[in-house]
């Protein structure tokens, strides 16, 4: 048989194939992006060292229970007040720190009966077995809350910018640390440090 | 001057579309690249609660938990609240394995840095995330985030 030239395949449909397979994926790609609240745990302690003793002043108490009320410093409070009750707690500065400095930051009362210092400040959160998790993270969202509004002033005060804008360069820059920058986040956090509490809920 | 004498017509030369193929294929491939397959479906309920102060979750060193009443097809498991790890309901017992299993699995540089997301559903008890919050802090995995949603604002 004679040989014959194989005849050329229309290449003109690749594009029509291609366009089916492309919005095949555009509809079916979902870039999921999760969000949430960040939390670190406390480490298992076994030494058996007397926990440090804390006045009932410096400690914020919020008890949730299992119909979603809350009792904050043994008073019922609406979900919509917690924020401000935490940042007048943490933002009173009315004793000394540790070190012995007062809070020269702090716009608080400056009440005697409320915290010394923003260092000493704890907020102890207690919830119930059967609160449910969306009234917790209610909760722990108005905290953070709290904490950041603070943090966010203080920002302004000292370096006349945004605490956000501040943690947005450093994670954008995450590979070529910036001394500075994380120097002064550090030292907005250390002014309001974080430190919230967990009780283990009572087992019945 | 025949040289210069005007082209007959106005007519436009028609656009050549033999690099259309090339461009879609690059669409195409991109978007085949950036597709993930969600790779577990829930087996609980999982209405997220919602947040407002929120942070983004780095994926590449996240183990998720999953909490929550068993969904419809489920439903012959109760109604209490469940734990999902990987496609299957476990007990309480198993996280702390199946933990020490995904960080044998990181590459070394990201080991320490594990993040355990909780999904959990708004209408759990809070009772069982205390319960897993104990085997995370007995695994030695102190990092944790809970999902939420976006919070719209008001």
């Amino acid at each position: 048989m004679a040989k014959r030239a194989a005849p050329e395949v229309n290449a003109g449909s690749m594009a029509d194939i291609a366009f089916l397979l492309l919005i095949f994926f555009l509809v079916t790609t979902t870039i999921e992006k999760d969000k949430g609240i960040l939390r670190s745990l406390p480490p298992i302690d076994d030494s058996q060292t007397e926990p440090p003793i804390i006045k009932q002043k410096n400690l914020f108490t919020i008890l949730v229970n299992r119909d979603d009320r809350l009792l904050v410093e043994e008073e019922l409070m609406d979900i919509k007040d917690l924020k401000q009750a935490a940042i007048d707690f943490l933002d009173n500065g009315g004793g000394v720190n540790a070190e012995g400095e007062s809070c020269d930051y702090c716009r608080g009362k400056r009440d005697e009966a409320s915290s010394d210092h923003p260092d000493k400040a704890i907020i102890t959160l207690k919830h119930d077995r059967e609160t449910t998790y969306g009234r917790y993270i209610e909760v722990q969202n108005e905290l953070v809350a709290a904490y950041n509004e603070l943090r966010e002033r203080e920002a302004q005060r000292i370096f006349n910018r945004s605490f956000a804008s501040m943690l947005e360069e450093k994670e954008k820059n995450q590979f070529n640390k910036d001394e500075k920058l994380n120097d002064e986040i550090k030292r907005i956090k250390d002014m309001f440090p974080l430190k919230l509490s967990e009780a283990e809920p009572d087992k019945n | 001057m025949s040289k210069f004498k005007k082209k007959k017509g106005g007519e436009l030369p028609a656009i050549s579309t033999a690099s259309l193929p090339d461009i879609v294929f690059m669409l195409l491939f991109f978007f085949m690249v950036a597709t993930v397959m969600r790779d577990n479906s829930t087996m609980v309920e999982n209405t997220l609660p919602a947040a407002d102060q929120i942070e983004k979750l780095k994926k590449d060193r996240t183990m998720f938990i999953y909490a929550g009443k068993p969904s419809a097809q489920y439903s012959n498991l109760g109604t209490e609240g469940r734990i999902q790890i990987n496609d299957s309901f476990v007990s309480l017992d198993a996280i702390q394995p199946a933990v020490f299993e995904y960080i044998a699995s990181l590459p070394e540089e990201l080991k320490d840095r594990i993040v355990i997301a909780l999904k959990v559903d708004e209408k759990t008890n809070a009772g069982i995330i205390s319960d897993i919050k104990q085997e995370l802090r007995e695994a030695n995995a102190l990092k944790i985030m809970y999902i939420t949603g976006k919070k719209s604002e008001e």
